[in-house]
């Protein structure tokens, strides 16, 4: 029996996977389904659940009502635009992530290897501090009366300009900021390891054959690192997307976001059942998302050889 | 266009290591490569070939002399600016292009029309030889393809020189070889300067018009491949190349073409060519290849000839080698096995007296730095 077992390569397969399974199963599965069931139902005045199945929380998202499925009649954007805003802010975030974390990255690559820990563990630095508090310290150098509001005002009276201190905290600015901050190392992490794999040797041959360092960039070093890029995409638009809490202390009731919808759906408005209508559709969206962007550019493609 | 391709002259490349200590690793270089030469560096590891080369590409600058191509000082200029192209050890194929879009490469840099690109690089798979592999890509080939691109890539741009740092030495023995006659008859058939580096001195002699061997940055011998086996300049080449048997000497005599050295380790005197144009009383090394030494069972020769008895005797297929104790000395002697034979006596056997004739024409006296 033992050595039937030790022989068998799908039983030890099956072995391997099954503790990850079990544990995605009850709290990822479970979960879901609960979730999308709860979606189909109704709320009740105390805030639990009516089992029915109702597609109205889904009608409500789309900007309709129930009773009036007309879009030229009752058309209210309200929860469009939250979707759109997160999806919008998302991509941003991405793309300035991208414009500057990838020169660091690349600069770390190419370092004395000697000092490129020390360079990544600055890079990991700021992770070490709980995320809320960072967020918070964001707060503290954004709003009226705050550090750079402060410096600001005194640069202005040394040169004798009157001063209105920045309206910087509770704006999209603010929020976009504050992601781009967070997010930041998933990117720079990512790009480094793919831009660390290429060989120099290529950049010789590049040079060897004709290419300037700019086209040699743009032909060589861009597309080998571009499975970083793609990775890096993914682990800061998917969080930014769900995230509500820098959204909450950095835009206040100005920035909201599907994440904050959805906790407020939860914790304030308590109807479970429009929360999960909301999640469901923040899920989906995030995967069409994802889905056409890694068809598009691929994802684990391993395009550079070891 | 000046006779030569390339030209180094007293060409120094310091490195700093990492106790922080100076090496030159390029040391005091001067050689010119004729054009249309195959030309070989062949040195050990660290002997600075490859740092020449590179210094000849444009990947490293000197740090004094100065590297001149077709004639004209090359002093900073980038390698993407230089008329030379490499084929790098590794190959250095990029994984993200097609066999076609790697060879192209080069000539879209040089933005030649697109009818051309295709043009010249459907040639150039011709001639290594990958027609029909144009849209695989370089981990989808093999050691023996991926070095064909690379060849191709570097080729395609026709440059006036074509750098290749050991090419070969990722691949088994027998493609090797027969990459080495398809690497001369390509280099025949294009006309084009080519400069190899390799540690393999069979390739190098195989390939080559002429060798540079190197040593600890220095330029030891240059000569066509029968002159650096033949007559090696000093001890330092006849022992790299091929093996040979030294023995310390010093002058006695010196008449025409042939000196006369006394031996303290045979207790004798040995005539020989005077290659190293060496002096009476001068120190020197006597040198003579194991295939070029004599056994015979009488003595054959007034001189040069000394009794000795079999230590060790390996039958290695074409030859025998044969280990002979004169006087304490070890002689190595190759012994082509010309007769078929399962006799064991047919052979050498261990005990054996025999005869080591060294006839003056085959050794060679060589200044004993």
């Amino acid at each position: 029996m033992l050595r039937h077992f030790r022989e068998n390569k799908s039983w030890q397969g099956t072995l391997l996977v099954l503790p990850t399974l079990l544990w995605m199963v009850v709290l990822l599965i479970i979960p879901l389904l609960l979730t999308l069931v709860v979606s189909f139902g109704r709320r009740r005045a105390d805030g639990g659940v009516i089992f029915t199945f109702s597609l109205d929380n889904y009608i409500r998202l789309l900007g309709l009502q129930p009773d009036c499925l007309n879009p030229f009649v009752c058309f209210d954007p309200l929860y469009i635009n939250i979707l759109w805003r997160s999806i919008s802010l998302a991509f941003w975030t991405t793309v300035l992530v991208i414009v500057l974390g990838y020169p660091l990255a690349y600069f770390i690559a190419r370092a004395h290897p000697h000092r490129r820990n020390t360079y990544l563990m600055l890079v990991l630095v700021p992770l070490w501090t709980n995320f809320v508090i960072r967020v918070y310290a964001w707060m503290m150098l954004l709003r009226e009366q705050g550090v750079i509001n402060n410096v600001l005002g005194w640069i202005a009276a040394r040169l004798g300009i009157p001063f209105e201190p920045l309206q910087m905290l509770y704006t999209p600015g603010a929020v976009l900021v504050g992601m781009v901050y967070e997010f930041l190392p998933f990117m720079i992490l990512p790009i480094y390891t793919s831009l660390e794999k290429i060989d120099l040797s290529l950049y010789e041959a590049a040079a060897d054959l004709g290419a300037n360092p700019v086209r040699t960039f743009l032909r060589v070093t861009l597309p080998l690192s571009a499975p970083g890029m793609v990775a890096g995409t993914i682990l800061v638009f998917v969080p930014v997307m769900g995230t509500f809490i820098v959204a909450d202390l950095l835009g206040g009731k100005q920035v909201v976001l599907v994440g904050n919808l959805i906790q407020n759906q939860f914790l304030s408005a308590r109807d479970p059942t429009f929360g999960s209508a909301a999640s469901l559709i923040l899920m989906v969206l995030t995967l069409i998302v994802t889905y056409f962007y890694t068809r598009k550019f691929g994802f684990g493609k391993e395009i550079v050889a070891a | 266009m000046t006779e030569f391709a390339v030209e180094l002259r007293d060409v120094v490349k310091t490195f700093r290591t990492p106790e922080g200590t100076l090496l030159n690793a390029v040391d005091h270089v001067t050689l010119q490569i004729r054009n249309g030469e195959f030309f070989s560096m062949l040195g050990s590891s660290g002997c600075g070939k490859t740092t020449s080369l590179r210094m000849i590409a444009g990947f490293e600058w000197p740090t004094q002399g100065e590297v001149f191509i077709a004639g004209k000082a090359m002093g900073h200029t980038p390698p993407f600016q230089r008329p030379v192209n490499t084929v790098f050890q590794n190959y250095a194929l990029f994984q993200h292009m097609t066999v076609y879009q790697n060879i192209a490469f080069g000539l879209e840099m040089d933005r030649v029309p697109p009818a051309e690109i295709k043009r010249r690089v459907g040639e150039m798979l011709e001639l290594v030889q990958l027609v029909g592999l144009e849209r695989r890509y370089p981990r989808q080939l093999s050691g023996g393809q991926q070095q064909r691109v690379a060849l191709a890539r570097a080729l395609v741009k026709m440059p006036k020189v074509l750098l290749l740092d050991e090419p070969l030495g990722a691949l088994d023995l027998k493609l090797r070889k027969e990459m080495q006659l398809e690497l001369k008859a390509i280099q025949q058939k294009v006309g084009i300067t080519f400069v190899y580096v390799t540690h393999d001195q069979e390739e190098a002699l195989t390939m080559s018009d002429r060798i540079a061997v190197m040593s600890k940055g220095k330029v030891m011998q240059i000569g066509a491949p029968v002159e650096i086996y033949e007559r090696p300049s000093n001890r330092f080449v006849a022992d790299f190349i091929g093996e040979s048997n030294f023995l310390d000497g010093t002058v006695r005599e010196v008449e025409g073409d042939y000196a006369t050295v006394y031996v303290p380790a045979l207790n004798a005197e040995i005539r020989g060519l005077n290659t190293g144009q060496v002096r009476r009383s001068e120190s020197v090394v006597v040198s003579i290849r194991p295939e070029k030494v004599r056994l015979s069972s009488q003595t054959a020769l007034q001189n040069n000839s000394f009794v000795g008895r079999v230590t060790k005797s390996t039958y290695i297929g074409a030859d025998t080698h044969v280990y002979v104790d004169v006087r304490g000395y070890l002689f190595k002697v190759w012994e082509q096995n010309k007769i078929s034979s399962l006799d064991p006596k047919a052979y050498y056997t261990i005990g054996q007296e025999v005869v080591v004739n060294l006839f003056p024409e085959n050794t060679l006296i060589l200044s004993g730095m």
